[in-house]
């Protein structure tokens, strides 16, 4: 029998926010729907992040950002994936995201964007449907 | 007295809603209760007279019939400038007190132009980074008239020296100065993150600003015990309760260890509290959290004073309650949560605004926040009895039931070997984590309903709008930083910085030492990275 290999996520706390409730929550959640789970911790910078994926290889990485610093550091994480050549992993964004600053980031190839009061399966499927690979 | 037929008052029959009811500490909750579930009660131990020893009625005799507590909105965006707008914005319509939030930069010891600031500055707080934004910050606002309370803790510190300085400008000597910083950093370890130092050289920062205000700014609140952080980071009333108070009694024992009377700092300290959802769960959490203090203060820590044994707190709504769909229901809720807060007996209170899951307030959400403390005060006749809900045998059950589960967690942490050594076992975050967890799944089992979210949804577009925090900010502060950096006397700031420094690696006290620094302004950063070269930094492990 062929074991079917686990999706492997990186759940992210990018820049100073030490909001991690919805990291951890959402980290678990994950990690109950059969995938395979890594957490960074805190006050990580785009470089830390990047130099995280290209040690684990991750399927998705999932950044939570609840400090408003998202339009700064999102963009600044996609670039150093891009000058890495990583072109196939899912990168998604949640936490306080205003609908205003959706359209910027997708630009930026991020997806996602899902706030306070979201069901947690949803972004389990959400993860599932979007993987690049 | 009267006979109790159990069999038709006290057990749930099958016609109810739920086949438990609990609350949000999971104890579960009977139907009715009586004076079975109080058989031991004693009014002159168990509650007292407001204001007298164990506290459990309130920290003064006549409460708000004297002085309403302080409406104190949490305040802080941008430039100091701006937020300084914003202070003079409230202070005309009515708040008497001042809360002031930092940027991120700021919290964590960082200047505006560090990498790690990088999209940080003035986002969720006021920027600072030295005692020129300070004097801004305070421009026209006389600290001698008014008290503020500053959300800061690693380098708390710093920023109190900041404050000290900026007043003596202004003409006001230390002593007469009125306010609290947070200063707790055991719940920044626990849950809040904004660690910046190991515990141990944390707490003698800690101590170091005690020893120091008793001396020199008497009418300071030293250390801000706090819950509050404990209970958004997702614990239970009954955790935030516990956790919260064996942070207190650390401090203590670690004033006392520095050869302190406690009677001396004791009366400084102060405690910070959430008020979430389930009415009855808080008003009983800040009861017990009253008398635990005072029973604990007097007998375990000898303390003599009244003033050492009475607690005092500020409460602040529970931001996670608050949803971001249809926002204007977040109205209601801070409304329930101030009551409870109220009845509760807080010294001060700060409402959230409605639109808090999406922004930081906005003036027109700040403003309905503060007619929400107005209208508690004078329309709905609360405050103008104490502690009226006392002798109901709910409360006093409950009240009874959250001072025993405390307990049961003072010992756990007591075998793990006291706070510190629980936080580096990583159990306070562990069982944060499970709590939050379980929580979540209560809301998407639809076990608890959370209105407008998990049922009675609307699905409409959110049109509330937004406080936006100009990009420009950080240009501007990053500017005016370098050219800071260029006027001041930099040899004089270097000689300090050493100063500091070597203080730092012997015992004596770093106030003055920061006191001095800041005043020839040196920033926040090179103060913090001056420290950081002794003292190191936290690592945490990243569980979930």
């Amino acid at each position: 029998m062929v074991e079917q290999r686990k999706i492997k996520v990186l759940v992210c706390k990018p820049g100073l926010d030490g909001h991690d409730r919805g990291a951890k929550v959402l980290a678990r959640a994950l990690r109950d729907a059969g995938m395979e789970v890594i957490y960074t911790g805190l006050h990580q910078t785009p470089a830390d992040i990047v130099s995280t994926i290209i040690q684990e290889d991750p399927d998705a990485v999932m950044l939570s950002m609840l400090s408003g610093a998202h339009n700064a550091l999102c963009p600044v994480i996609m670039e150093k994936l891009k000058e890495n050549g990583i072109d196939d992993v899912l990168v998604g964004v949640g936490g306080i995201i205003p609908d205003e600053d959706k359209t910027f980031l997708e630009k930026n190839g991020l997806k996602g964007f899902y706030g306070p009061g979201t069901e947690l399966k949803t972004i389990v499927e959400f993860v599932k449907n979007n993987l690049k690979r | 007295m009267t006979e109790i037929d159990e069999s038709k008052t006290l057990k749930p029959t099958k016609s109810e809603r739920r086949e438990k009811f609990t609350n949000l500490s999971d104890i579960e909750m009977k139907p009715l209760y009586t004076p079975e579930d109080i058989k031991e009660f004693n009014y002159a131990k168990d509650l007292g007279e407001p204001g007298k020893y164990p506290f459990t009625r309130g920290a003064y005799p006549n409460m708000y019939r004297g002085r309403l507590w302080t409406m104190r909105q949490f305040a802080g965006f941008g430039s100091a400038d701006q937020t300084n707008k914003r202070y003079k914005f409230l202070l005309e319509h009515g708040t008497t007190g001042l809360s002031v939030a930092f940027s991120l930069h700021t919290i964590y010891g960082y200047e505006a132009d560090d990498d790690k600031a990088l999209g940080e500055v003035g986002k969720e707080g006021v920027s600072i980074d030295t005692l020129k934004d300070m004097e801004t910050l305070f421009s026209g606002i006389d600290l001698s008239k008014i008290s503020t309370s500053m959300t800061i803790n690693a380098p708390a510190s710093i920023l109190l020296a900041m404050y000290i300085v900026t007043a003596e400008k202004q003409g006001h000597s230390p002593e007469k100065l009125r306010g609290t910083i947070q200063n707790d950093i055991l719940k920044e370890y626990i849950a809040q993150k904004s660690w910046i130092f190991p515990p141990e050289p944390s707490m003698r920062l800690i101590v170091d600003t005690i020893e120091y205000c008793a001396k020199n700014v008497p009418q300071w609140y030293t250390i801000s015990i706090s819950g509050y952080h404990i209970r958004e980071a997702g614990s239970t009333a009954v955790q935030e309760l516990a956790f919260t108070l064996a942070d207190g009694f650390a401090y203590v024992e670690a004033a006392m260890e520095r050869g302190l009377d406690v009677d001396d700092f004791a009366p400084r300290l102060s405690f910070f509290f959430n008020s979430h959802n389930n009415f009855f769960e808080e008003v009983c959490k800040y009861r017990a959290a009253r008398r635990i203090w005072a029973k604990r203060l007097k007998n375990k820590y000898g303390a003599k004073k009244t003033e050492s044994m009475r607690l005092r707190f500020h409460t602040q709504t529970a931001g996670v309650s608050l949803s971001a769909q249809e926002p204007e229901n977040n109205i209601a809720r801070v409304t329930i949560q101030g009551l409870a807060a109220v009845l509760g007996g807080t010294q001060s209170l700060h409402t959230n605004s409605f639109d808090e899951a999406l922004c930081l307030p906005t003036e027109k959400a700040v403003k309905i926040a503060l007619r929400t403390q107005q209208i508690i005060a004078h329309e709905s006749g609360v405050a103008d009895t104490v502690d009226p809900l006392a002798g109901s045998y709910y409360v006093e059950w409950l009240t009874n039931k959250m001072e025993e589960e405390a307990e049961a967690y003072f010992e756990k942490i007591k075998e793990l070997g006291g706070v510190i050594p629980a936080i580096k076992a990583n159990f306070f975050q562990k069982e944060i984590a499970n709590a939050s967890y379980k929580f979540q799944r209560e809301i998407e089992s639809k076990d608890r309903i959370f209105v407008g979210v998990n049922d009675y949804q609307l699905r409409e577009p959110c049109a509330t709008p937004l406080l936006k925090i100009d990009e420009n900010v950080a240009k501007v502060q990053i500017e005016n930083l370098q050219l800071l950096r260029n006027e001041r006397n930099n040899e004089k700031v270097h000689e300090i910085l050493n100063k500091l420094e070597e203080a730092a690696r012997s015992t004596e006290n770093l106030m003055p030492f920061i006191v001095d620094a800041v005043r020839e302004y040196a920033s926040i950063g090179e103060i913090m990275a001056t420290l950081k070269e002794v003292f190191g930094t936290y690592v945490e492990d990243s569980i979930f």
